[in-house]
């Protein structure tokens, strides 16, 4: 069973691989590369609302800041925007470490209201500070300009996001974060010292969303604060992909992700801006529903069907 | 040698002292029972020690070094676990997982702490519910998995809040069973319960409160005779 299941993953790798080389039509790569960069997003929002438990609804800052600075180095300074690849993640990581430092402190909705109130603030200081360019935003001319590109870049964004948040969820932090989000109290009373843990979680997940911002500005060439800082495109939009493929999964935020941008894409045509409106429908129901997620439901079902295998008490993973 | 001291603690809820000028010690090995009426201040002790509460005043000793100071999770590092009068289990963590996350305080090994997570679960005799859910456990076991949680932390002292409250006669007796079990291990263990006979039965000494003072300490049958305590049991009419 084990090794049908390597290689099954094994197959969907080598199609995943291969497949720019099949499709060759960049509207449909543009489609599967816009899918990567959310993927990235929600999976590192994950590892934080989902695993934590440390419910955050201003991601639009870490990737916002990510996003500015691959800009801004080419704005300013000539330098290749994707040294933003680098530049990006680190900043985030930057700006996310007071914030953890104070509001992971604190139990309750105070991180949460923290977040919210930091992607505000950077769009809104992003938007008047002399060095941004303001809400005229920054155009990069891409010296690449082939999908095929950008759809191996975003893959292997996305394989790293992943695979560094498998690893972590499955050590002993991931262990930690679990239980932080399970009981704060019984969490202390096991040793695990909370804040440090909290900004454990934290980090990672600036580092992602950061590299997705920055991806996101070499790709797409064209930012402003109100697409990059957007609370509810953005911030509150990352929340609802997760949902929709399952909190604390691995691979939810992914199918969460291509719904999302999939959805979009098929409804633009019909229904204009409205689009976006059968999607929040679909997380409605889904939640009503499938309050597990897309991802965690199917879990569920197999650890059921484990279980009546065995005959036995059979495990739910975390 | 004396585990742990408490000297002259006190706790202050606003106004209200909880626990006021408290001394007591703990020797290495023994049970320790505190009793007491409904809120005579026992649970506020173990919150104390274990620094959930910060103190008001006065001065913890654990192995001669101060702890009052420390945060809580240092607490359970130096070697103190505790349970929970009201659980708290991991509750969507499966028995396992919960074990395993105490485990992790002394290892950083999956492979190490999955084979101690083991072997504890089997000492609490939750051999049989290891991969179910937490939140799926009715009361007794979930009890149970608070020990055993808190013994894979590896503690020195153990601290057991009202392990038996909430027990059928026959459920109880099993608790007492593993707490015999956990103190023929070497461990030192303080204990609040309620039912009395329970107190008496695996107590070394006992520390009987009211008000958040101390009434009587002593052996078993000493407090149980104290005037004092019978008093605040079952009123000044049998004193």
């Amino acid at each position: 069973m084990k090794n049908v299941n390597l290689l099954l993953k094994l197959l969907l790798l080598v199609i995943v691989v291969i497949l720019p080389l099949v499709i060759k039509a960049p509207y449909q790569l543009h489609i599967i590369i816009l899918i990567f960069i959310w993927a990235i997003i929600g999976t590192s929002w994950n590892l934080l609302g989902g695993y934590a438990g440390q419910v955050s609804f201003g991601h639009a800052a870490f990737f916002g800041v990510g996003a500015y600075a691959a800009g801004l180095l080419q704005f300013h300074l000539g330098i290749s925007p994707w040294w933003g690849m680098l530049l990006g993640p680190i900043a985030a990581v930057v700006v996310s470490l007071p914030i953890g430092v104070i509001a992971f402190r604190l139990r309750g909705p105070y991180f949460a209201l923290a977040m919210l109130a930091l992607g505000e603030i950077f769009r809104l200081l992003f938007i008047n500070l002399p060095f941004t360019n303001g809400a005229k935003g920054i155009l990069i001319m891409p010296a690449i300009t082939t999908k095929m590109f950008y759809y191996y870049v975003g893959l292997a964004a996305l394989l790293l996001t992943v695979g560094v948040t498998y690893y972590i969820i499955h050590s002993k932090i991931g262990y930690y974060l679990v239980s932080i989000r399970e009981d704060q109290d019984a969490a202390t009373s096991l040793g695990i010292p909370t804040t440090l843990y909290k900004n454990y979680a934290l980090l990672p997940s600036a580092f992602f969303t950061g590299l997705a911002g920055a991806l996101y500005m070499n790709y797409v060439a064209f930012i402003d604060p109100n697409i990059v800082f957007n609370l509810t495109n953005v911030s509150v939009m990352v929340i609802m992909v997760v949902m929709l493929g399952g909190v604390a999964t691995t691979w939810g935020p992914t199918v969460g992700a291509a719904i999302y941008i999939v959805l979009g894409e098929v409804f633009r045509t019909t229904l204009g801006s409205a689009n976006v409106l059968v999607f929040g429908v679909l997380v409605c129901l889904i939640i009503l529903f499938l309050p597990n997620g897309i991802v965690g439901e199917i879990d569920m079902l197999r650890g059921v069907l484990a279980r009546k295998k065995e005959g036995a008490a059979g495990g739910v993973k975390v | 040698m004396s585990l742990l001291e408490a000297k002259d603690i006190t706790k202050k809820f606003g106004g209200l002292a909880a626990v006021s000028n408290l001394s007591f010690t703990v020797n290495k090995g023994e049970i320790l029972g505190i009793i007491g009426p409904n809120g005579s201040g026992k649970t506020t002790v173990f919150n104390c020690i274990s620094r959930f509460f910060p103190l008001t005043a006065g001065e913890l000793y654990f192995k001669d070094k101060r702890i009052d100071q420390l945060p809580a999770h240092k607490i359970c590092e130096l070697g103190i676990g505790r349970t929970f009068q009201v659980v708290k289990p991991l509750r969507r963590m499966s028995v396992e997982e919960n074990v395993m996350a105490g485990a992790f305080l002394r290892t950083s090994s999956m492979a190490r702490a999955r084979q101690k997570a083991g072997e504890i679960i089997e000492f609490c005799s939750l051999d049989k519910y290891r991969h179910r859910e937490a939140k799926s456990l009715p009361i007794p076991l979930r009890k149970r998995l608070e020990i055993a949680r808190a013994l894979a932390t590896e503690p020195e002292l153990l601290l057991l809040d009202e392990t038996c409250a909430g027990l059928n006669p026959k459920e109880s007796e099993a608790a007492i069973e593993l707490i015999q079990k956990i103190r023929d291990a070497g461990m030192t263990i303080i204990i609040v319960e309620h039912i009395m006979k329970v107190m008496m039965g695996i107590s070394d000494r006992i520390l009987a409160i009211n008000f958040g003072k101390m009434i009587a300490f002593g052996n078993p049958q000493e407090v149980s005779n104290h005037p004092e305590v019978v008093k605040a049991y079952l009123g000044d009419a049998y004193a």
